[in-house]
């Protein structure tokens, strides 16, 4: 490397290190501003109604007041919503993780005249645009009498979804083919292939489209809106939704109820962190 | 397995292997297709004949050609209503959502310490959306008591009323989305990190400047990242629903009317079927033709480098 004139004057560690020191103070700045609405948030769920509208702001409740939190649980069956949703969760999991895995084996692994046309076909759907698919839908279930039941939000699952097979496709793609290779001479049959080989080393990448899948029945709110009618039958999306507009809240018993309903996600992001990012490299969007 | 197929197995036995291949493939994808029939290509020809059609859902659909269409053209204020404020929002937030979700992606994959614990602060809240998301943002921006206009307070200055005041309300709904530039941002991540170092290295010795590595090597290669966030960002705005319906539904005085609201009222408030319907296609149709003039062009924008299969 050519000497500079400025590296006479500025060493090139003094350089590196205010450049260090500038970018921890862009990522502090930038990082109090992402989580100081979260910390407002739960610190006015554990004001008493007093303090919520205090000026300027108490940015620590006190006394704290963590019945906020019992009485937004009791005010609605949060426990039932929580249930519902879980319950959609589980079904669609599971739906999607038995249909995405053999149709991504298919796209991955077998060659099939009009294979790669299908796969266009699959991916463009991808970019549909909801609202068009919505009034067939609600009326292809109501003739099915499954509107105000899971169904909806369940049975499509069993027939995949664009973006988990995409994800599962280019995961499978890259394992070697020697293996299943192998074993198809011995006489296996590609079912037991996806079984016994596949799936054993794609656990990262079934762990990605589960959690994918939690989060967005978990955040889901235009199908339960329009599916779901019953109190007894809403999701924690539609819940909260009922809670805010039904009572004459206290803003410090609705901001709990919302960081009851914030914080499985938080907790499953931060357990599964490492799930989230990687299936974004699964599936290979990037350069 | 070709290879193996060709030199252990006569041809009419290969052929079969081939045919078998070929009917499991079928049967593997079979679910998908039955899933694309009911699901995907059902509904949207579906929503085209309902869009020609006057449907309440208790009176069966009565076809009325392209009137639904031609009163929407013509004689529906609240369309264009729906569509100036859709639009206006899209050209606000998709440039802002690309260019932040860009600079928080290079801040964060700078190469210092403990960078990996400001990584996750700034892509947590993109895992948040719905419902309690928009709830926490109206609490935010609550003209008397919220986060904002109480910072605001330190400094003298007098909030405006926001998700309340039919100018502000928009802007509102643009930095409560920005909120969630985590999962732009995370795209680009993905794609700063798949660009060999030694580009840099050998831009450095031959004198490049951080600023001319950064336009001659970082932004051409990032631009498939740049392409497919601007497809998504795109489509997912042109769609927005939750944020409208739960903080503002549509005012003050329609000043948020997003399309989606729209369609959804006509749709399960008012039950016109039909209606609603001509607004899908119609809404179908422009995101259709902003995705293919993105793709048309990206040929001349968009940098491949080499082929990775």
């Amino acid at each position: 490397m050519k000497t500079r004139e400025t590296d006479v004057l500025f060493p090139a560690h003094w350089r590196r290190n205010l450049w260090n020191a500038i970018i921890y103070a862009l990522l502090i700045a930038g990082s109090l501003m992402f989580l100081l609405p979260l910390f407002w948030v739960f610190s006015s769920s554990l004001k008493p109604e007093y303090q919520i509208f205090k000026i300027p702001p108490q940015w620590i409740p006190n006394p704290i007041r963590w019945q906020n939190y019992s009485e937004a649980w009791t005010y609605v069956p949060f426990g039932r919503f929580m249930l519902n949703t879980l319950i959609i969760a589980a079904g669609a999991i599971t739906g999607n993780l038995l249909s995405c895995t053999i149709i991504a084996y298919g796209f991955a692994r077998l060659r099939a005249p009009g294979k790669n046309m299908l796969f266009i076909l699959m991916l463009s759907t991808m970019m549909l645009v909801e609202p068009v698919r919505i009034i067939p839908m609600y009326i292809e279930f109501k003739t099915l009498g499954w509107i105000d039941t899971f169904l909806p939000m369940i049975v499509p699952a069993f027939f995949g979804s664009p973006f988990y097979i995409f994800l599962l496709r280019q995961f499978f793609m890259n394992i070697p083919k020697d293996l299943s290779d192998a074993a198809l001479i011995d006489g296996a049959s590609h079912l037991q292939i996806l079984w016994r080989i596949i799936l054993p080393i794609s656990k990262p990448a079934l762990a990605a489209v589960a959690i994918f899948n939690f989060q967005g029945v978990w955040n889901d709110f235009l199908y339960p809106l329009v599916f779901l009618h019953r109190h007894t039958n809403f999701t924690i999306a539609l819940g909260l939704n009922f809670f805010r507009s039904s009572y004459s809240i206290q803003w410090g018993n609705l901001m709990a109820a919302s960081m009851m309903a914030l914080l499985p996600m938080v907790v499953v992001f931060f357990l599964a962190q490492r799930y989230f990012i990687e299936g974004i490299s699964f599936s290979g969007i990037k350069g | 397995m070709t290879v193996i197929t060709q030199r252990f197995f006569p041809a009419r036995l290969r052929w079969s292997l081939q045919k078998r291949e070929a009917l499991t493939f079928y049967l593997c994808v079979l679910p998908w297709f039955i899933g694309f029939l009911l699901f995907y290509l059902g509904p949207v020809l579906a929503s085209f004949y309902f869009s020609l059609t006057k449907w309440d859902l208790i009176t069966p659909p009565q076809f009325i050609g392209l009137d639904n269409y031609e009163r929407i053209f013509t004689r529906d204020k609240y369309f264009l209503q729906a569509i100036k404020v859709t639009t206006i929002y899209t050209f606000t937030y998709v440039p802002l959502d690309l260019v932040f979700g860009l600079l928080i992606a290079l801040l964060v994959n700078q190469r210092v310490r403990g960078v990996g614990i400001f990584r996750t602060i700034f892509y947590m809240p993109s895992v948040l959306a719905g419902v309690a998301y928009v709830v926490m943002w109206m609490w935010v921006f609550n003209p008397q008591a919220g986060l904002i206009n109480g910072l605001l307070a330190y400094f003298g200055v007098q909030g405006p009323r926001w998700l309340l005041d039919p100018k502000w309300a928009l802007p509102a709904l643009i930095i409560m989305s920005l909120w969630g530039v985590g999962r732009t941002m995370v795209i680009y991540l993905a794609g700063l990190q798949d660009i060999p170092r030694e580009l840099y290295e050998s831009a450095s010795i031959d004198g490049a400047n951080a600023w001319s590595r950064f336009w001659n090597i970082t932004l051409p290669l990032l631009t498939p990242s740049i392409l497919f966030n601007l497809i998504f960002s795109i489509i997912l705005t042109f769609q927005s629903f939750t944020n409208v319906y739960i903080a503002t539904n549509g005012g003050p005085l329609d000043a948020t009317l997003f399309y989606v609201l729209y369609l959804y009222r006509k749709a399960f408030e008012h039950l016109a079927m039909g209606y609603a319907s001509a607004l899908a296609w119609i809404l179908f149709l422009i995101v259709l033709v902003c995705t293919l003039i993105i793709f048309t062009t990206s040929g001349k924008w968009v940098f491949y480098r080499g082929v990775e299969e």
